[in-house]
């Protein structure tokens, strides 16, 4: 290691009422370098950079920053030392400006304590240039795409002299185009000798970016060392603490009969004329970019925005949602892309969020029991393999892959003939990638089948029997077969 | 964050039972703690606080505002509010009183169906409004609060309403095997609540629908049935009050009621049911409303005057969500 470490943390260690969460936690930042934070779900990650952004406090451990012991007793001290996260959940205020965003706390000041709206206006301009972004001081943060709403918290970090920057999961909310442009950011502040720390389950953006790499497992510092080192099955193997079977578990075949028919389907300026069909125990992918118009199309066969031109039919017979009722009555489930906006209850627990879309099921005259739940929820529990100390946890405790199969449980519950998901394995770990895979083969078969969208190309190459590619809210091709190759989604997607 | 380890089986998991328990219990029960605490305490500083005769006043004062809070509970628990109740509850102790004379002659269910219906409907207005026309819920019964004031002024030309028939007036003042009446019915409307959030579909939507709207629509949950549901719920509630209040205090006074929307929001929040929605129990307003009724008549039994209990009154609803707050961040 040739450059010196701007941070070092070593054996950190952080429990909580008695349960250890991290162990031994350790991590060696270069300057100028991108640096993969790799475990699965409970290995202590979050744990780990909660303690470096001094949103916990450990138990034990020293963090030093270019040589110097540090201490970080609240955000505020991690701040000011240069540490600062890009998170999943961006924090804006979406009715001020990308200046107002940039500077908030720390506005430039004129006499009497007046905010100089043009200083600021003309160094969060400068910022944004230099950054190479397209993007105008006096937009209103509200009006942006959630990618370009990443690029301001990034400029923002910048702007505080941050030194490291952690960024946790920075692609799971954004498009193709935008993680391009979130690349050639990284890239110059790497250049500037700003250390990131990247956590990412999408194992190709750790290979193009990432210069290093630690592995975490069970709260404990597995190993580190240069990525151009370790492999890609070696890195899930170390990460898993185990061999993998093969990682796309596929064993569904289609079968002949026409399950659903779209013809036509339109809405405003979504998407329009929108046809396909799906197959009994077939996986259809539907590929696009962000925008593309293929979220708000399941979103129409399901009921939430109905269509408002043209029609399906489900057997043959007229299918017309207009409301997800509907849907639900003729046996679609759909599975949203965003799991704490629309997909899950994330204050209360497994069994309120298993048994969300089958209470009147569940509920026997109308009256609902623990045990009714617990009987309705415990089968789907051991089926999903969904870990949790108990079924009454609140599901905001879980991790990504488990809150997941929770959504997935509450679906299996209205025993659907089509389930509809969308980006399946955002934010999933690759231990429980393989089992929503390896579920989602079971399920497509008899008379049953999946329409899956998903932004992740080797996924929808793993998993579809057939690809749509939609762009720009058109359908603009069909692959199956040998034609399923990633330069044909892509060349038909952009 | 912990993580689990373990696969969910059917055997409670055996490892940090004691340490689990006692948590759960203070969560579950630290309102039951709390009322017992300031009951002992006031039963040491004043001898007359045990007194039957003082216990039995103290739910005779607390029952009009416990039906109004159950009403308000069950509008929080969906991220709702209704600032109209007291409002709504004196236009419908108005509308009932008017049928209610000595003189005029009507059948005691009349001024019952007309107080309950007038409470109903202007409690339907709100929950059209807030459900259909996504008017935000403060807005609208903030709208509600004046104009149903205004609608009791017009109905009675701002007189007060008087000489209310003897049937009519149990109600408020009737005892049944030593209990008074307006006690018993806020008994009855507490059970029915109860039973309702805790073992009914329609309970469940509420909290589903109060913890994310978004994904209880795509659940299939008719999002905005539910929302208009709760608004009417808390109308024929304040009817059930106004009938309360007009027996109790023997006429229907168009001012009757101003400010009683604070005293349920404060039951409701002191029983720990959230304002962000999708959290809370009834059990918690039950003991939210009894905290409020033993402060104030422990309060007047010590002789504090009522602009402190104003004072106290509020303090204790800050201190209960602060405490409510560091319990959770604990947690």
């Amino acid at each position: 290691m040739s450059s010196p470490l701007l941070l070092h943390a070593e054996s950190i260690a952080k429990s909580f009422s008695g349960v250890p969460a991290l162990v031994d936690g350790s991590l060696a930042l270069r300057a100028g370098t991108v640096h993969a934070l790799c475990g699965g779900n409970g290995a202590g990650k979050s744990t780990l950079l909660n303690v470096l952004m001094g949103i916990l406090k450990r138990d034990a451990g020293t963090i030093r920053m270019e040589g110097r012991e540090v201490q970080f007793d609240d955000p505020h001290d991690a701040l000011n030392a240069g540490v600062a996260i890009i998170s999943q959940e961006l924090e804006p205020v979406p009715d001020m400006s990308v200046a107002e965003n940039i500077y908030l706390g720390r506005e430039p000041r004129r006499r009497f304590g007046l905010i100089d709206h043009r200083a600021m206006r003309e160094q969060a301009a400068e910022l944004l240039e230099s950054l190479g972004l397209n993007l105008a001081p006096d937009a209103k943060l509200g009006s942006l795409s959630i990618a370009d709403m990443q690029m301001v918290e990034i400029a923002r970090a910048i702007s505080r002299d941050a030194r490291v920057i952690i960024m946790d999961e920075p692609t799971s909310a954004i498009g193709e185009r935008e993680t391009e442009l979130l690349f050639t950011a990284i890239e110059r502040l790497k250049a500037r000798g700003t250390g990131i720390i990247y956590v990412s389950h999408r194992m190709n953006e750790l290979y193009r970016i990432a210069d290093d790499y630690t592995i975490m497992r069970d709260g404990a510092y597995i190993e580190s060392g240069a990525m151009a080192d370790i492999d890609r099955r070696r890195l899930i193997t170390t990460v898993l603490g185990k061999e993998l079977d093969e990682e796309f578990a596929k064993f569904n075949a289609p079968g002949d009969n026409t399950l659903l028919e779209v013809d036509g389907y339109s809405r405003g300026s979504a998407f329009r004329d929108v046809s396909l069909h799906l197959k009994s125990g077939e996986i259809l992918g539907i590929f696009g970019l962000m925008g593309s118009g293929r979220s708000e199309f399941l979103d129409a066969l399901f009921g939430a925005s109905p269509a408002d031109q043209g029609e399906a039919r489900l057997d043959g017979n007229n299918y017309r949602p207009c409301r997800p009722a509907d849907a639900m009555r003729a046996g679609f489930a759909y599975v949203t892309e965003d799991r704490k906006g629309s997909g899950l209850v994330m204050d209360a627990s497994i069994k309120r969020n298993v048994t969300l879309a089958s209470i009147p099921e569940v509920a026997r005259s109308g009256l609902i029991s623990e045990p009714s739940e617990n009987r309705a929820t415990l089968p789907f529990v051991d089926k999903l393999q969904i870990k949790a100390s108990s079924v009454d946890m609140p599901v905001k405790q879980m991790s990504g892959g488990n809150q997941q199969k929770v959504v997935l449980a509450k679906w299996l519950q209205t025993d659907p003939r089509i389930l509809m998901l969308d980006e399946p394995t955002r934010g999933v770990d690759v231990g429980a990638k393989r089992e929503i895979y390896a579920f989602m083969s079971e399920f497509a078969r008899d008379d049953r089948a999946i329409i899956m969208t998903s932004s992740e190309i080797p996924e929808v190459l793993g998993m579809s029997d057939r690809v749509i590619v939609f762009r720009k809210g058109r359908v603009s091709g069909e692959l199956s077969g040998d034609e399923l190759t990633q330069e044909n989604l892509v060349r038909l997607s952009s | 964050m912990p993580q689990p380890t373990s696969l969910i089986s059917s055997d409670p998991a055996p490892k940090d039972n004691a340490h689990r328990s006692l948590a759960t219990f203070m969560s579950d029960y630290g309102i039951v703690v709390a009322f017992i605490v300031l009951c002992a305490v006031l039963s040491v500083v004043s001898p007359y606080f045990l007194g039957v005769n003082n216990l039995l006043n103290v739910l005779r004062q607390v029952s009009i505002n416990g039906v109004l809070a159950i009403g308000m509970t069950f509008v929080i628990l969906t991220r709702g509010i209704d600032l109209s109740v007291g409002s709504v509850m004196a236009f419908a102790a108005m509308v009932a009183a008017s049928f209610a004379g000595t003189s005029a002659g009507y059948p005691l269910i009349l001024p019952i169906l007309l107080g309950l219906g007038a409470g109903l409907a202007l409690g339907c207005v709100n929950g059209v409004m807030v459900a259909r026309f996504a008017i935000p819920p403060f807005v609208m019964t903030l709208g509600m609060l004046s104009m149903a004031r205004g609608l009791t002024y017009i109905y009675s030309d701002g007189m007060p309403i008087s000489s209310l028939s003897s049937s009519f007036l149990w109600l408020g003042q009737g005892m049944v095997a030593g209990i008074p009446v307006p006690v018993l019915l806020f008994a009855m409307v507490f059970a029915l609540a109860w039973f309702t959030l805790r073992y009914t579909a329609f309970g469940r939507y509420v909290y589903a629908v109060g913890g994310n709207p978004a994904a209880s629509r795509l659940s299939g949950i008719d999002v905005r049935r539910i929302t208009f549901a709760v608004y009417a719920i808390s109308g024929i509630l304040c009817g059930l009050a106004g009938l309360m209040i007009a027996a109790r205090t023997s006429a229907a006074l168009p001012q009757a009621g101003v400010a009683y929307e604070l005293d349920a929001i404060a039951a409701v929040v002191i029983g720990g049911t959230s304002l962000a929605g999708g959290k809370g129990r009834i059990v918690g307003t039950l003991f939210g409303v009894l905290i409020i009724g033993v402060i104030n008549n422990g309060l007047d039994l010590l002789g504090v005057s009522s602009f402190y209990q104003q004072l106290v009154k509020g303090a204790i609803i800050v201190v209960a969500v602060m405490l409510d707050r560091s319990r959770l961040s604990n947690a």
